[in-house]
């Protein structure tokens, strides 16, 4: 019974789930760095530092996931022997950045001048402002789309597959291959645990949204 | 009386529009000064040449005797003694009251937290909301929040208070614990400049009235002079306009 | 840097052989995704309690997984049960597939956000149902998730890159069929990236285009 077969793989399984999580977690926080970088960038930068970040943005923005990956895995190993997880990483990871850029721009618009009028008011530096009362509301603000994008990019992970880090789909494909003729039966499961990520992701980023929320912010 | 702040001929363009025209006045000490006039005149965006919050074109602004703009003039430092008082408030909406109060004692002035929370529960008991130190903005009344906003700007111990409209954007019943609230601080002697239509109001606690229209001073006197013998036109409607406006609406009923 | 222009220049011709590859993957997916999502959407909205529930189970499987994982599910899963489908057919329906859940989401976004009046007045004017929702509700709702459909089938266009995996030549595919050729992957795909960048932008501003035109503001 193929389905035996699965169970019996069961551990591979749950390993290329948790190096899917690795990836997923790893991407995230490398796109939320350099995404709200590129965006405090395009709002706050001095000239020429909006249009640079804008730049990027459209870059990574209009490149396949997939394309992104080769580049840098190839790119990187030319000078530096990069593993394929960490090229996952940084090429998910910019290309998350720039949507993620995308989503705190967004958020950081729409506060409120006064907002900051009545930091600076106070005798706060912008720098300072743009810390205390700018981000933790913008922050609040982006928890919706950030969510959307997470998951996402919780999905996009498989894609890792195609420059060989063994993660979920990579372990699915090996029983693929050693179970002949059983390939709907594999990929269901994976699919299946994907679909248990996905709620799994999504019920945790809502329960911190709601722990994150202040009357006023409520998501 | 020693002069506290001087203005000379302060200009102001914005998008091709002069917002503020050759504009001086002086303010002693301890003195409460009204500005008053029509929309568009040029009032809010006087007061925020005064701390800093817009720029000026030309002209200069003496506090002391230091001047703002000046390389070594520090203006975060100037700004962290000018309390300022917001027509919508501004109350930081991801604060509760007590870290909207606070916030600046510590990370402009660098207070330790026990400190900072001591001032804190003074100011607000002062405008009478003690009781809502862990409230959220949002969970405020317009009223409570201006008084919230108020506190926060005495907390750092400022040694002059602008007020942009504190009450334009408040309905009726709760312009009456606003103004208390700032007749309070005129009694103690803070110097103080108030845009506001309030007439009554002005005309109560005001030393000295600025009349702008169009970015320009008009008219600057006394409470006696602006209100019952305004030498200019204008004035004079205005003043009609604002009286019988005041006739039907109520008025600061408490005070 | 002229060596890396006489490569480019050299391997050009086959990128956009494969570009036409995506070109046709992509309008055929836009097009079902189109169609399928619309129905999902209806049969979500308007359906008895049965198609609902089918339609959110779709919406939901189809939204909950990767694409790669339904592409190798249509392309090398299905034929377990008998369905054979070439690569480029498999990407094709395995891409329509998964837009289509995408965009029944925004369709029904869009028509939750059409007003009340807009059915009442139309059923009032002496049309059936069935009519105000063709004529009247739909119509509007598309334009009002016009940005977030273009949004949807731009990122559709990067996403058939994927196809190369199960051995599609589109523009990645090539890619790919050089680099193995000439050892030179990194140039390769940098080549590749900039025709995909090309594309990407010279459709983006084209449904920016036919946003400003239509798109309806709420």
């Amino acid at each position: 019974m193929i389905y035996q077969k699965i169970l019996d793989n069961l551990p591979y399984l749950l390993n290329g789930a948790g190096v899917t999580i690795g990836l997923a977690v790893g991407l995230l926080v490398l796109g939320l760095v350099v995404g709200l970088l590129l965006a405090l960038g395009q709002v706050y930068g001095r000239p020429g530092v909006p249009f640079l970040a804008t730049a990027i943005e459209r870059v990574f923005r209009a490149i396949p996931a997939v394309v992104l990956l080769f580049l840098f895995y190839y790119g990187i190993s030319g000078f530096y022997d990069i593993s394929s997880f960490s090229a996952a990483v940084l090429a998910l990871g910019l290309r998350s950045a720039a949507y993620q850029s995308q989503i705190f721009r967004g958020a950081i618009l729409s506060i409120p001048s006064g907002q900051m009028a009545a930091a600076r008011a106070a005798g706060m530096r912008r720098s300072l402002a743009v810390r205390m009362i700018i981000l933790p509301q913008a922050l609040r603000q982006a928890t919706g789309p950030w969510t959307n994008e997470a998951l996402s990019e919780l999905k996009d992970t498989s894609l890792a597959y195609t420059i060989g880090v063994v993660e979920l789909m990579r372990q699915a494909s090996y029983i693929v291959a050693a179970n002949y003729g059983h390939t709907l039966a594999v990929y269901s499961s994976a699919a299946l645990a994907y679909l248990v990520l996905s709620l799994a992701a999504s019920y945790g980023l809502n329960a911190l949204n709601r722990k994150l929320a202040v009357p006023g912010f409520e998501s | 009386m020693t002069t506290f702040l001087e203005t000379r001929n302060l200009t102001k363009c914005y998008q091709g529009q002069t917002v503020l025209d050759d504009v001086s006045m002086t303010l002693d000490e301890g003195e409460v000064k009204g500005i008053m006039g029509p929309s568009g005149a040029g009032k809010s965006t006087l007061i925020r040449c005064l701390n800093g919050l817009v720029p000026i074109d030309s002209g200069e602004i003496y506090l002391g005797e230091k001047r703002l703009g000046d390389k070594h003039t520090n203006m975060d430092k100037v700004r962290s003694r000018i309390g300022f008082v917001f027509q919508d408030f501004n109350l930081y909406t991801h604060l509760n009251v007590r870290r909207n109060v606070t916030i600046a004692l510590r990370k402009v002035q660098h207070m330790k937290k026990a400190d900072a929370e001591a001032i804190a529960q003074q100011e607000l008991a002062r405008v009478g909301l003690q009781d809502k130190l862990e409230a959220y903005p949002a969970e405020l009344s317009g009223g409570q929040q201006q008084r919230v906003s108020i506190a926060r700007a005495l907390a750092m111990k400022p040694q002059l208070m602008l007020f942009d409209e504190p009450t334009s954007a408040l309905d009726p019943e709760s312009v009456g614990g606003v103004l208390r609230v700032m007749r309070e601080l005129v009694q103690e002697g803070m110097t103080m400049i108030i845009v506001s239509h309030e007439m009554a109001f002005i005309q109560a606690v005001a030393d000295d009235i600025v009349f702008m229209v169009d970015g320009r001073v008009l008219e600057e006197g006394t409470s006696e002079q602006i209100f019952e013998q305004p030498k200019n036109q204008r004035t004079r409607e205005f003043i009609r306009g604002l009286a019988t406006e005041a006739a039907g609406a109520p008025a600061e009923q408490d005070a | 840097m002229s060596d890396f222009l006489a490569f480019a220049w050299q391997h050009l011709p086959a990128l956009l052989r494969g570009l036409q590859y995506t070109l046709l993957i992509w309008v055929v997916v836009v097009v079902f995704g189109f169609i399928f999502g619309w129905l999902l959407a209806v049969a979500r909205i308007y359906g008895n309690p049965v198609m609902r529930w089918l339609a959110i189970g779709y919406i939901e499987l189809f939204r909950g997984t990767p694409v790669l994982v339904q592409l190798f599910i249509v392309y090398s899963g299905l034929p377990n049960i008998g369905i054979v489908f070439t690569p480029i057919v498999a990407a094709m329906v395995a891409f329509s597939l998964n837009t289509s859940a995408y965009q029944a989401e925004y369709f029904r976004g869009g028509v939750g956000a059409i007003r009340s009046g807009q059915t009442a007045a139309a059923r009032a004017a002496g049309m059936t149902r069935r009519q105000a929702i063709s004529y009247i509700v739909l119509p509007q709702a598309m334009r009002i998730v016009l940005p977030q459909w273009s949004n949807e089938v731009i990122l559709e266009l990067k996403y058939t890159s994927i196809a190369f995996a199960i051995g599609v030549h589109e523009l990645m595919g090539e890619a790919k069929l050089i680099g193995a050729d000439t050892f030179n992957y990194f140039q390769i795909f940098l080549v590749a990236a900039i025709v995909y960048f090309v594309v990407v932008t010279i459709f983006t501003s084209v449904l920016d285009g036919v946003e400003r035109r239509y798109a309806l503001r709420q």
